[in-house]
């Protein structure tokens, strides 16, 4: 294909333009989708032709990616992709490959650390019994603590770019509010009221009432436990709500894009659909929408030749299997078997072009409104290496 | 394929929670039990806890709220709601008029119930485990939170009793545990499709629920399983026909070129193998004696009722109705 260059309006027109004019790249959709497996393939194949540092930072603790990357796992700590793997999968990297793993609780209790006035605090926090089941269960903590990290990993500036896949969520919107919300949850007027009693031991006015109702639901000690550690974890409320700030700048930065992944299956196509209205009326940067497992071409059957022949050959099976049966099977001409083979191979046709049909409605329906479409096809088996993983980059780069 | 001792009595439990990963069609499956089972005579309540709001898709119906509403005869739709779950509960338990009443205090309480352990979890799993006691249906399915989140769901009773030593809801969480803990009256089916990572949460799951919860599995649905093409001996025929020596011949007699059905034949001999090999991961990792249900793959339609109601047939097949 030929070079492509940035047009006039400044739009990418493919992913290696994208990746090449941004420092991070998102990867969202829902679940079962090949999010991380794209997100590393795009990680990869930057690596491998723009050169640099690149990081893929993955929430999911698939061990079939940390073999495919040659590491025998990942954690917290980013561990460069080993350039024997790049040998081994025929190809000489203009830059690095790095792979990090998201360890919520690693990260949370880093963050304590960092915004706890002081170690005891600190301590204190990590000691508590709620703070695990907190950390652990709070609604988008595991989504806020992934972009948190994302930024931390940016600020450190340690890499040319981040590709990043998103924790699989209820609500796609989730991580993209997360920072607001935890930001709104620390300089909230609820959150002083339900600490505030405990702090003066003056029940106010306006709490009293919720106090009544929680006490004789939860019972006093689980309520003061429950506001002792909020006490606890307002002490971090400064640094913390500056933080969750910059890291909602960073998401709406122009350095930053979003990629959508998805299949064109009904469900997750509906939930692409729907997240790439929501980034857009929210002015996130759409950088492209990569489908994934989508069947082949010829299945859609545009002009209905094949499908008009399928009919045909459904109907007359029977006809056809006596003509064709010494020509297929000289040695043991079996007209029913070949018969019945013909029925299946017809009826088959028309079972999977239906589903490609569908495909191509979705397909219409996605490619409205971002720059880049990139279509991967169904590959016969799941990838399980470096070769693999650049094979698939390969389809979704230009 | 499937025991027989176990597998029948499924829709006679009171409780079915339904989950899976993401995208394997948990909804499906539970909107088609559900439907099953009101053909069966069953008062049937069927419910979404994350509520996207696409249960109703599966019936044709309006969208469900918290009320839950008839959508086909015996068979009712809710959608989980927490607060007014809450709001029931606090009228039913406390004798607390309404919530509204007490104005701010009540999103103050959400707000709570958001950010301290298994609270939220509890109202989900109590609701249910209240109509169960209450006996207002004969069966309850959940269309519960995906592989992720479930366990959670399922565990908060035991949590909560963790926590909280005195009050009214250690009380409450008793006689839930006692419905939850159940074989008789409460089940978990586990939903996945024969796909690497579906099989590998699924694996993963089974062996959580055992350790970390006291609800009984009672199998594991196998969505979307392609047909076999070839019976014995067919696809050495078909090999035959696909051969390049006569496909010349074959086009001339069929009247067309056969290359894109003859190859589509060959893309789904092939997904149906390296779904087999996954399929047969799952069976050898998980307990020999839980029963598998099968349902096909739905080339026609993946939404509406149609496809529910080829959903309930199969699973009624596989039930052995």
């Amino acid at each position: 294909m030929a070079a492509r260059t940035q047009a006039a309006d400044g739009k990418s027109r493919s992913l290696e333009q994208l990746m090449a004019a941004h420092e991070i790249v998102i990867a969202c959709g829902s679940g079962g989708v090949g999010k991380t497996t794209t997100a590393a393939a795009a990680a990869a194949m930057a690596a491998v032709r723009q050169g640099g540092k690149v990081l893929v930072l993955t929430v999911d603790p698939a061990r079939r990616l940390a073999n495919a990357l040659g590491l025998d796992g990942f954690g917290n700590t980013a561990k460069r992709v080993p350039p024997e793997a790049f040998e081994q999968a025929g190809v000489l990297p203009r830059g690095e490959l790095w792979a990090a793993m998201l360890d919520t609780k690693e990260s949370w209790d880093n963050l304590v650390r960092r915004h706890a006035p002081d170690p005891t605090t600190a301590g204190r926090i990590l000691d508590n019994p709620l703070y695990q089941n907190i950390t652990g269960r709070f609604v988008q903590s595991h989504e806020y603590i992934a972009m948190e990290r994302l930024y931390e990993l940016h600020t450190d500036g340690a890499y040319d770019l981040i590709v990043v896949d998103t924790p699989p969520t209820r609500n796609a919107l989730d991580f993209l509010e997360a920072p607001q919300r935890m930001s709104e949850f620390f300089s909230s007027r609820l959150l002083r009221l339900l600490t505030a009693p405990y702090k003066s031991r003056l029940v106010s006015l306006a709490s009293k009432p919720f106090y009544q109702v929680g006490d004789r639901i939860l019972g006093t000690q689980f309520l003061q436990d429950i506001a002792e550690f909020f006490i606890l974890f307002q002490t971090m409320s400064p640094g913390f709500v500056e933080r969750a700030n910059a890291v909602s700048r960073l998401l709406h930065d122009r350095r930053t894009t979003f990629i959508v992944v998805t299949t064109l299956e009904a469900a997750p196509a509906h939930e692409a659909e729907f997240f790439i209205d929501v980034l857009s009326s929210k002015k996130f940067h759409l950088g492209a929408v990569v489908l994934n497992k989508v069947l082949p071409a010829y299945l859609r059957d545009a002009g209905g030749n094949a499908a008009r022949l399928a009919e045909k050959v459904e109907r007359k099976a029977d006809e056809m299997a006596r003509k064709l049966v010494t020509d297929v099977d000289p040695d043991v001409p079996d007209a029913e078997q070949l018969r019945r083979v013909l029925t299946e191979v017809a009826e088959n046709f028309i079972r999977f072009q239906l589903v490609a049909q569908r495909e191509a409605e979705q397909e219409a329906a996605l490619g409205k409104v971002p720059d880049v479409v990139a279509t991967v096809p169904y590959f016969d088996t799941d990838i399980y290496d470096l070769a693999g993983l650049l094979q698939l980059g390969e389809r979704i780069w230009c | 394929m499937s025991s027989p001792l176990r597998v029948p009595d499924l829709l006679d439990r009171k409780l079915i929670f339904v989950t899976g990963k993401g995208g394997v069609g948990k909804t499906t499956v539970a909107a088609g039990l559900a439907l099953l089972a009101s053909q069966r005579g069953k008062r049937t309540l069927v419910c979404e806890v994350d509520a996207k709001g696409n249960l109703a898709d599966f019936y044709e119906s309006g969208p469900s709220g918290f009320d839950p509403r008839e959508v086909q005869p015996g068979l009712f739709t809710m959608a989980m709601d927490t607060e007014r779950s809450l709001d029931e509960y606090l009228r039913l338990f406390l004798k607390v008029p309404v919530m509204g009443r007490i104005g701010p205090v009540a999103r103050m309480f959400d707000f709570v119930a958001t950010a301290a352990p298994g609270v939220k979890e509890i109202l989900t799993v109590g609701k249910f485990c209240y109509e169960v006691r209450e006996r207002h249906y004969d069966l309850v399915v959940v269309d519960a939170s995906p592989t992720g989140h479930v366990i959670g769901q399922l565990a908060a009773p035991q949590a909560i009793n963790s926590l909280v030593q005195v009050g009214l809801i250690r009380s409450q969480t008793d006689w839930m545990l006692e419905i939850l803990s159940d074989p008789v009256r409460t089940g978990l089916l586990i939903v996945a499709t024969p796909e690497e990572m579906p099989v590998n949460e699924t694996i993963e799951l089974s062996q959580r629920v055992r350790v970390e919860t006291t609800v009984d599995l009672a199998g594991i649905v196998v969505n979307r399983v392609l047909p076999e093409l070839f019976g014995r001996g067919e696809e050495e025929v078909f090999e035959k026909t696909a051969a390049a020596a006569v496909r010349k011949r074959v086009n001339t007699v069929v009247g067309g070129d056969l290359g894109p059905l003859l190859d589509a034949a060959r893309l789904a001999v092939t997904l149906r193998r390296t779904r087999a090999t996954h399929l047969d991961r799952l069976r050898s990792s998980i307990d020999q004696t839980l029963p598998m249900l099968y349902v096909p793959y739905l080339f026609s339609r993946t939404h509406g009722l149609r496809s529910t109601k080829v959903v309930a047939e199969s699973l009624a097949g596989e039930l052995g109705y």
